[in-house]
């Protein structure tokens, strides 16, 4: 599959080192070159340097043809519209968004968007660990970390 | 009509905006992230009016009564930051006006898709949206350059502006500043020496902040 990463932090750099290495084509979108070392010596993937809430960046990475889009850098509002951006205007479907802060993780799968939340997924996963459950889909945690109250 | 009006973001933009606001008997909360900026700005407008976290934060937003408030405008010099507080005033808190500022011009277009209804890439257009009131002629600092010793400044200039007719090469600056382009009709345009000043013109000036009020006798209407 053709994917597009935002953001080259540990998350970042992980998944498009696990992806490469599977044989799909990974393009990481990365501000800050020095980030890059979290790829290794032999970059296994296409660089674009850029801010990724650039619509010029978003389309050297040639977005609108992937089949997956990740945004994961450390800025939850960053990566919140990246999503946006990229599933109007660019129409992918498969978009991932990391967000630290569980609250706002959950108003924004409410809103239709796949969210990943870190704190929940651990604290989800070290429960069932410890109960001997089975580990469950991803947004199940998502669900269970957090209730809102308005 | 007094109304209950959150600013996020403590920059010059929010807080000149509060103070006009005040200034009309409306409620006003100003949420800056930075302590030491919310703690000068609780020293310059009232503590009350000024509260301190992130305007993104789904708890602050509850803390800072998004629920009643009757306009949520946020003004930070990040577009995501606007963004994402706008969407969470309208979609959480159900805030039935939002106003974005938009400091990259290209996201305009991605703010209206996602539902924000106002957007504003300055000041002067915010007041407007909030009291049809626009004040013509009046310098409204976007920004500070090298640690604050330089200001950049826009204006609207009305009809009555004595600058109004006038070629850039046929003023009188305060030294050291200058005109960085005019914003007419919906695109920036360069400066040259031979452009004159139309009514409606926005002039983004960049000046010593020292002689910002210099600036101000030049742009300012003739009473």
């Amino acid at each position: 599959m053709k994917v597009v990463i935002l953001g080259c932090g540990r998350s970042g750099a992980s998944l498009a080192v696990q992806l490469s290495s599977l044989g799909h084509t990974v393009t990481v979108i990365e501000r800050s070159p020095e980030s890059l070392r979290r790829l290794g010596k032999s970059y296994p993937c296409r660089i674009v340097l850029g801010n990724g809430l650039d619509l010029d960046t978003l389309e050297r990475a040639d977005v609108a043809n992937c089949d997956a889009f990740f945004a994961m850098t450390r800025g939850d509002n960053t990566n919140l519209m990246a999503a946006q951006i990229v599933k109007r205007n660019f129409k992918v479907e498969r978009v991932a968004v990391k967000v630290a802060d569980p609250l706002r993780s959950e108003a924004y799968r409410r809103l239709g968007l796949f969210t990943i939340n870190a704190a929940a997924l651990i604290s989800g996963m070290c429960r069932d660990w410890l109960l001997n459950a089975e580990f469950q889909p991803v947004d199940t945690y998502n669900v269970n970390a957090m209730e809102i109250e308005v | 009509m007094s109304m209950y009006i959150i600013i996020v973001g403590g920059g010059n933009v929010g807080i000149q905006l509060a103070k006009r606001l005040i200034a009309r008997n409306n409620e006003v909360l100003v949420l800056e992230k930075d302590v030491r900026q919310a703690q000068k700005l609780g020293n310059l407008i009232g503590d009350q009016h000024i509260l301190y976290g992130d305007g993104c934060d789904i708890l602050i937003q509850k803390e800072a009564g998004f629920k009643r408030a009757d306009i949520v405008v946020s003004v930070t010099g990040e577009d995501e930051d606007n963004l994402i507080c706008c969407q969470l005033a309208k979609e959480v808190w159900d805030v039935k006006r939002v106003v974005a500022r938009v400091n990259d011009p290209s996201h305009e277009e991605i703010f209206r898709e996602i539902g924000i209804d106002d957007t504003v890439s300055s000041t002067g257009i915010i007041f407007s949206l909030i009291d049809q009131q626009i004040a013509s002629d009046e310098l409204i600092p976007i920004g500070h350059l090298h640690r604050g010793h330089v200001e950049v400044v826009e204006s609207l200039l009305s009809e009555k502006s004595p600058l109004i007719g006038q070629a850039v090469r046929d003023i009188t600056l305060p030294q050291g500043s200058f005109i960085v382009y005019i914003f007419r009709g919906g695109t920036g345009q360069q400066v040259n020496g031979d452009t004159e000043f139309q009514p409606g013109d926005m002039v983004v000036a960049m000046v010593p902040t020292a002689r910002a009020e210099e600036l101000r006798t030049v742009f300012a209407e003739v009473n």
